[in-house]
């Protein structure tokens, strides 16, 4: 029987949006049944427009910087668009396939993906603004796949 | 593992050189389901994490790794269908 992985995903950055799907799309590579639950800034890796997903230096003094910016000039209008625009270029350059075609990947792969209810109606998200072939679902539904999981994670 | 991969015969060639983890591992995934049991797919990579990927793709499908080469700056990977 096949190993089952079970994530979810909270975090809606780009840089948190990665390792859901790289690991997803993987173990469905090997073999796995993998289940993904998006819930809170999570669902944001839903959306079929991905713009929203940005990554800003504030608060992430581990990122990488090509020159050093002081926390101060951080919080300043376009900075996190242009740290969003380099992050992006820097993925391209390297060869990691971007956001939405790992995403495309791990569904084809059958790759279950639920949205959590709850927090979709805190949002006030619409249906219409998630990308097709997902489903929607609580907590729950998360532990009917869970619990019979050999692998789960919070990311 | 041999170091005489230029020798191997393969059946389909798979060129994923350029792209980064796990790319290369989804795109070979989906070559070998296409290849019938007892086929040969090579694979060639410049993923240096692509080193201690295949192997243990390998190992975690019931695939056969016949044998890996690196050749200028590339790997090659030679992974039977058993």
């Amino acid at each position: 029987m096949a190993k089952k992985l079970a994530i979810i995903a909270s975090k809606g950055t780009l840089d948190w949006a990665y390792p859901p799907f790289i690991l997803a799309s993987t173990a469905a590579a090997l073999g796995y049944e993998v289940y993904i639950f998006f819930t809170f800034y999570g669902l944001a890796l839903l959306k079929k427009d991905l713009s929203d997903v940005k990554i800003s230096p504030l608060g992430n003094p581990a990122m990488p910087m090509p020159i050093p910016m002081p926390n101060l000039m951080q919080v300043l209008p376009g900075v996190e668009t242009l740290a969003t625009a380099m992050m992006q270029k820097k993925l391209k350059d390297k060869g990691v396939a971007s956001l939405d075609s790992l995403r495309s990947l791990s569904l084809d792969a059958g790759v279950k993906m639920v949205a959590c209810q709850m927090t979709v109606d805190l949002f006030d998200f619409k249906a219409e603004e998630f990308i097709d072939g997902i489903t929607f679902g609580g907590a729950a539904t998360f532990f009917q796949f869970a619990g019979e999981a050999d692998i789960s994670l919070f990311i | 593992m041999t170091s005489t991969a230029a020798l191997i015969n393969f059946d389909r060639e798979l060129d994923v050189r350029g792209q980064s983890c796990p790319l290369p591992i989804i795109s070979a995934r989906k070559a070998l389901d296409a290849l019938t049991v007892g086929q040969v797919l090579k694979v060639r990579t410049t993923d240096k994490g692509s080193t201690t990927d295949f192997p243990a793709f390998v190992q975690q499908t019931a695939l056969a790794l016949d044998a890996f080469a690196e050749v200028d700056g590339e790997y090659h990977f030679y992974i039977r269908k058993p």
